[in-house]
């Protein structure tokens, strides 16, 4: 170990032109002027997310947008416009930003480690040249004007020099410098959190409707939609199952919700969902490998088919809210009504119902809107259908909506007029066949979710405060002063913007005096 | 579960009423001292003066006129300074009867009142009018600027009149204590934002008038508004004091709503379009603080910065809330 610093490279000797170059280059990238407008660049880039849909706040809506839009839409998403977020120019605006971040606080951190390890500098050779100055006789010495400052809580250094002066320098202010480095060290420790989070952390959504038959278990077929982590697979995920048992709905007499509240059976690792919780929209279940959230509710209008043949199927599919008043629509389909005689499925004769639920529905016609949210009067509007749905055709479609291809094609058609249902009533069709509301379900959508990073992204964050409130009050300053016998003289300099210096450095000098 | 108690409501929306007056007449009072008060240059002769002996000076000026427009008027320098020390206490009053307004909005409906966005703008602008109260006390600004701070606090609360919502409990995903953790720390941060605006708008009013002044130009307005405004140096410490405060509580304010965004939607952070701005706000307030520590070319684009600032907190108020949809819609209308 030397002391000394290795000798620098001699700078005459010339080093290739691209090594300056990049050296140039490098020195641009990592000043303040580029670290701002790269700051701003972030900050413009940002925008066009909040006012274009986003594919990651909502699909629905960045679809809709391309069927309004069928010209311009397929070009901007070429543009990466619909995924701002993950656009690679809005990496590339952070990623430089970051680079410029590291540029500047790695020789930043030397110094400052190097400013910490030193002892303040010696007092300049004419202190009536600093900014703030007095000069007075006084017998204390340097012994008690160190104690004035040490008692200030300066870091405080007394030299003795060959021409009999003392000198005693003190500085104070370094978690100035301290706070700078942990916020911006911290904000690369949100990257990394965000990036752990992208990498490992996974999510999936599920309708989730109650009793013990509707019960779910960890895995991505029971997920409606979901999203993995590139790193991590279908297999990696932790083993949970989930029941609900209950779920109420509280509002306002105008029909705002006040409080949505599920009662809820879980098991982790592999066993039958018997804990219970109670979730709400702000208390998710916590469990070790993933949280478990509430983030929808909806109906589940249960209808009773019975064919002419006397066959009775029961449809038990979710109807999704539409509105605030929980106009839901949705369709009962009964893929086996009117089996042949062999028990074949007859495709030109299966039966579907596509409807609208309304949880208080209006006295008399038109039943086109619900009067309140909560299940007061529930009735449901049903539509016939009689043909072939599709389902064995091998192409994917929603259980939550009729397939449109079908009744196109013509191979789904409308059986007769819509009819309006309340709960308990029946209908008798055209072919002799019946439907029936025979009840009322209800169900919640939940998330359940696990995001590693997020611990990282916490703490992250909490150094990001915790150091920017020194980096902005703390103020760097040094004071010295110089002992020749009888006289002393005293100097001060504020290091950084500091407008209360003078008056610190007034009261330093009186209560030097003093001593 | 929601109750509404009608008296206390109504009492809240009389109070709001009457803030808006109060403040309006107070803005009437920082006008005519603003127009027709002791000049700042008289003012720093009587410090000056005022160390030796009887000021007379002082005495002379006092009871006659600025210029020749006050005299037309009647308005003598006394009066018109007076008038100022009316519409600070009217400010005071006024503020009291704001937070009033609040109070009772909380106790009629039992919860913290910032629950929509008529009642998120009256406690900005709340914030707001205290920090000047505070700012002015503190012997920071003259107090002839409450001009300006009134302005922008009955223009907000103006606008917030277009906004009413009812008295009415929260919805389920509001209601939770990070409502009292995160929202208070936005509505703070951005009060204070929201009176350091109006010093840095002041601030390049001030420059641009010493550039034209000292190349013998001919003053517009709003430019004349500078020679009655305090030094460009002392604007811009205001601007800087109050932002560094307000910015760690702005920090803090989205990183509580990261805290809040992961027990009610599942994730700490997903662009929803009131994060997206919280985030370009954050950003551009943090190139303000950068841009300030650049040399003076960073200086002089300071202000614009922190207008470029507000502009994006309007934005996250009013754009947000009432144009596009997203998670944060809590608006109420």
């Amino acid at each position: 170990m030397t002391v000394d610093a290795p000798p620098r490279p001699a700078k005459g000797k010339k080093s290739p032109r691209a090594v300056s170059l990049a050296r140039k280059w490098w020195g641009q990238l990592t000043s303040m002027r580029t670290a701002l407008i790269l700051l701003f660049a972030l900050a413009v880039a940002a925008v066009p997310g909040s006012i274009l849909p986003q594919r990651s706040v909502n699909v629905e809506n960045v679809g809709k947008y391309f069927t309004d839009h069928p010209q311009a839409a397929p070009i901007m998403d070429r543009l990466w416009l619909f995924d701002v977020y993950s656009a690679p120019w809005f990496a590339a605006i952070y990623g430089l930003l970051f680079v410029s971040l590291v540029g500047c606080l790695i020789p930043r951190l030397r110094e400052h480690v190097d400013a910490i390890r030193r002892r303040p500098p010696d007092a300049p050779a004419r202190l009536s040249l600093m900014p703030q100055h007095d000069e007075w006789e006084s017998g204390a010495g340097a012994a008690k004007l160190a104690g004035v400052l040490k008692a200030r809580r300066f870091r405080v250094e007394t030299r003795e020099h060959a021409d009999g002066s003392v000198t005693v320098s003190g500085e104070k202010g370094y978690l100035r410098e301290t706070g700078n480095l942990i916020f911006h060290f911290a904000l690369l420790g949100l990257l990394v959190g965000v990036a752990v989070g992208a990498l490992y952390g996974w999510h999936g959504n599920r309708i989730l409707g109650a009793g013990a038959d509707a019960a779910f278990c960890n895995n991505l077929q029971q997920y409606d939609d979901y999203g993995l982590g590139p790193n991590i697979s279908a297999a990696d995920l932790p083993k949970f199952c989930v029941q609900l048992d209950g779920f109420k709905a509280e509002y306002l007499d105008n029909g705002q919700p006040v409080t949505y509240a599920a009662d809820v059976l879980y098991g982790e690792g592999g066993e039958a969902p018997t804990e219970k919780f109670h979730l709400e929209v702000n208390e998710p279940l916590r469990m070790g490998a993933a949280n478990l959230y509430l983030l929808g509710q909806g109906y589940t209008p249960v209808l009773t088919y019975t064919d002419a043949q006397g066959n009775t199927q029961v449809s038990r599919t979710p109807f999704l809210p539409m509105n605030a008043s929980m106009l839901s629509e949705g369709v009962a389909t009964f893929p086996d009504a009117n089996l042949s005689a062999t028990g074949q499925r007859d495709r030109t004769r299966q039966m579907a119902f596509e409807g609208m639920f309304l949880p208080t529905a209006p006295e008399q016609a038109p039943y086109t809107t619900s009067l309140f949210p909560d299940s007061r009067n529930p009735g449901v509007m049903l539509f016939p259908y009689v043909g072939d749905l599709g389902l064995d055709n091998g192409k994917p479609g929603s259980v939550y909506a009729l397939d449109r291809r079908q009744v196109a094609t013509g191979q789904l058609k409308p059986m007769q007029v819509g009819f309006f249902l309340k709960q308990g009533e029946s209908k008798t069709l055209e072919d002799g066949s019946t439907v029936t509301f025979t009840g009322l379900e209800r169900w919640i959508t939940v998330q359940a979710r696990s995001d590693p990073g997020e611990p990282v992204v916490l703490w992250s964050a909490i150094a990001v405060l915790a150091g920017l409130l020194p980096s902005l009050t703390v103020k760097r300053r040094r004071v010295w002063f110089r002992v020749r016998g009888d006289n002393v003289t005293a100097g001060g300099l504020a290091r950084t913007e500091n407008p209360g210096f003078a008056t610190e450095f007034g009261d330093i000098v009186a209560s030097a005096k003093e001593t | 579960m929601g109750d509404v108690n009608a008296t206390y409501a109504s009492l809240s929306d009389k109070l709001f009423i009457a803030t808006i007056v109060l403040y309006a007449v107070a803005m009437l009072g920082y006008a005519l001292e603003y127009a027709f008060g002791r000049r700042a240059v008289k003012a720093e002769a009587k410090v000056l003066a005022g160390a030796g002996g009887p000021d007379v000076t002082e005495e002379e000026t006092a009871g006659g006129h600025v210029n020749e427009r006050a005299e037309r008027l009647g308005i003598t320098m006394n009066q018109a300074n007076r008038a100022g020390q009316v519409a600070l206490v009217l400010t005071w009053i006024g503020a009291v009867l704001h937070a009033a307004c609040l109070v009772l909005r909380a106790v009629s409906v039992g919860r913290v009142p910032w629950g929509n966005m008529y009642e998120f703008i009256i406690a900005v602008v709340l914030v707001g009018v205290c920090t000047w109260l505070y700012v002015v006390t503190a012997g920071h600004a003259a107090r002839r600027i409450g001009l300006f701070v009134t302005l922008v606090a009955i223009l907000l609360l103006g606008t917030a009149t277009r906004l009413y919502t009812e008295a009415q409990p929260l919805v389920p995903a509001l209601n939770s204590y990070w409502i009292a953790i995160h929202v208070t720390a936005a509505v703070i941060a951005s009060g204070i934002f929201m009176v350091g605006f109006v010093p840095a708008a002041l601030q390049l009013i001030r420059r641009r008038y010493d550039t034209v002044t000292a190349k013998g130009g001919r003053l517009r307005f709003p430019i004349t508004l500078g020679a009655r405004l305090p030094e460009v140096a002392n604007l811009e410490r205001l601007v800087f004091k109050l932002h560094v405060f307000a910015f760690p509580l702005w920090t803090f304010g989205v990183i509580a709503g990261a805290v809040w965004a992961e027990r009610a939607w599942g994730r700490y952070w997903g662009w929803d379009p009131k994060e997206v701005w919280s985030f370009i706000a954050w950003v551009v307030y943090a190139g303000y603080l950068h841009a300030r520590a650049t040399g003076p070319g960073g200086r002089r684009l300071a202000p614009w910065i922190v207008i470029l600032g507000w502009l994006t907190m309007i934005v996250n108020l009013f754009g947000i809330n009432l144009v596009v949809t997203g998670l944060h819609s809590y608006a109420g209308v």
